[in-house]
C-alpha cells in the first residue's frame, strides 16, 4: 500500500523536524511549539500502525496535558535573561560526535538485522477493537504493574507539590 | 528498500530520534529545553514498542508504552517542580551553573 508509505514519511518528517527545532531554539515558547509538532507526528505514527487508544492517549496527555505544564513553568520562570546568554554548553560537538558515532552504528546493526525480523507471518489482527484488547491485557495480565504505576502517579503528585511550596 | 514499511524503517526513525534527543540532553544549557529533549527519547521508546506490537499482532507493546507514559508524566512534573525550587533559590535555569556540588 502506497497510502501507508506515504504517511509514514510524512509523520516521520514532521517529527523529526519538531525534534531537530526542539532542540535548536533560542527561545524556549518555540522550543515548546515545536515539541507539540513532534508529538503529533508521533501520534500519526501510532494512528498508522492501528495503536488507537495510545493515538487518543498521546494527543490528550503528551499535547494537552505534560506541555502546558511545560508552557506555565516557562512563563513562570523568567527565561528572557536565559535567551540571550550561550545556548550550547561547551562540549557540544563531542556530545554530537559520540551521538551520530552511536546512530550510524544503530543503523549499520539494523540494517545487516532486518532479515531477522521476518519472525512469523504477520499475525491475523486479534478480536474485538484495540481499546478492547490494550483493557483486556493491561487489566488481566498487568494488574500489578497497573496499580504500581497508580502508586507512582500518587507520589509524583505529593513530591511535585513539595517542590514548588514556597517554604522548602 | 524504502517502499515496503517494514517494522525496520520505524526503529530507525526511533534511533534517529533517540540521537537528537541524546544530543539535546548533552549539548543544551537551559534545563527547560533538557527535559524536552527527555520527553523526545522517550517518544523514541515508544515508537519502538508500537512498531513490535504492531509487527506481532498483539498489544502487550502498547500497554508497556502506556507504562512509559506514566513514567514520563511522573518525570515531567517532578523535574518541573524541582526546576521551580531552584529557580526560587538560584535565579537562574543555566545547568552549569548549578555546581554547588562540583569541587
Amino acid at each position: 500500500m502506497w497510502v501507508d508509505a506515504f504517511f509514514f514519511y510524512l509523520f516521520a518528517a514532521v517529527t523529526l523536524t519538531g525534534a531537530v527545532l526542539t532542540i535548536t531554539r533560542r527561545n524556549a515558547v518555540h522550543s515548546a511549539m515545536s515539541l507539540i509538532l513532534s508529538l503529533i507526528g508521533v501520534a500519526g505514527l501510532f494512528l498508522l500502525q492501528r495503536a488507537e487508544f495510545l493515538f487518543a492517549v498521546q494527543i490528550v496527555l503528551y499535547v494537552g496535558g505534560i506541555m502546558v505544564l511545560f508552557l506555565f513553568v516557562i512563563m513562570l520562570v523568567n527565561l528572557d535573561q536565559a535567551a540571550r546568554m550561550r545556548q550550547f554548553s561547551g562540549q557540544w560537538w563531542l556530545a554530537l560526535a559520540c551521538v551520530l558515532a552511536i546512530l550510524a552504528e544503530m543503523v549499520y546493526v539494523l540494517n545487516r538485522g532486518s532479515r531477522a525480523f521476518q519472525l512469523a507471518a504477520p499475525a491475523t489482527a486479534p478480536e474485538g477493537g484495540n481499546v478492547e484488547q490494550v483493557a483486556d491485557v493491561l487489566f488481566k495480565q498487568y494488574l500489578v504493574p497497573f496499580e504500581l504505576a497508580s502508586i507512582l502517579l500518587l507520589a509524583a503528585i505529593v513530591g511535585s507539590v513539595i517542590m514548588a511550596r514556597k517554604r522548602v | 528498500m524504502l517502499y515496503p514499511i517494514t517494522p525496520t524503517h520505524y526503529l530507525v526513525l526511533g534511533a534517529a530520534l533517540l540521537a537528537i534527543g541524546t544530543i539535546g540532553v548533552l549539548a543544551r544549557r537551559n534545563i527547560v529545553i533538557i527535559l524536552m529533549a527527555i520527553e523526545l527519547i522517550l517518544n523514541a521508546v515508544n515508537i519502538n514498542l508500537i512498531a513490535f506490537s504492531h509487527h506481532l499482532g498483539q498489544v502487550h507493546g502498547q500497554v508497556f508504552a502506556i507504562f512509559v507514559i506514566t513514567v514520563a508524566v511522573a518525570e515531567a512534573a517532578v523535574g518541573l517542580g524541582i526546576l521551580i525550587a531552584l529557580f526560587r533559590n538560584r535565579e537562574t535555569v543555566q545547568a552549569d551553573e548549578i555546581n554547588l556540588l562540583k569541587w
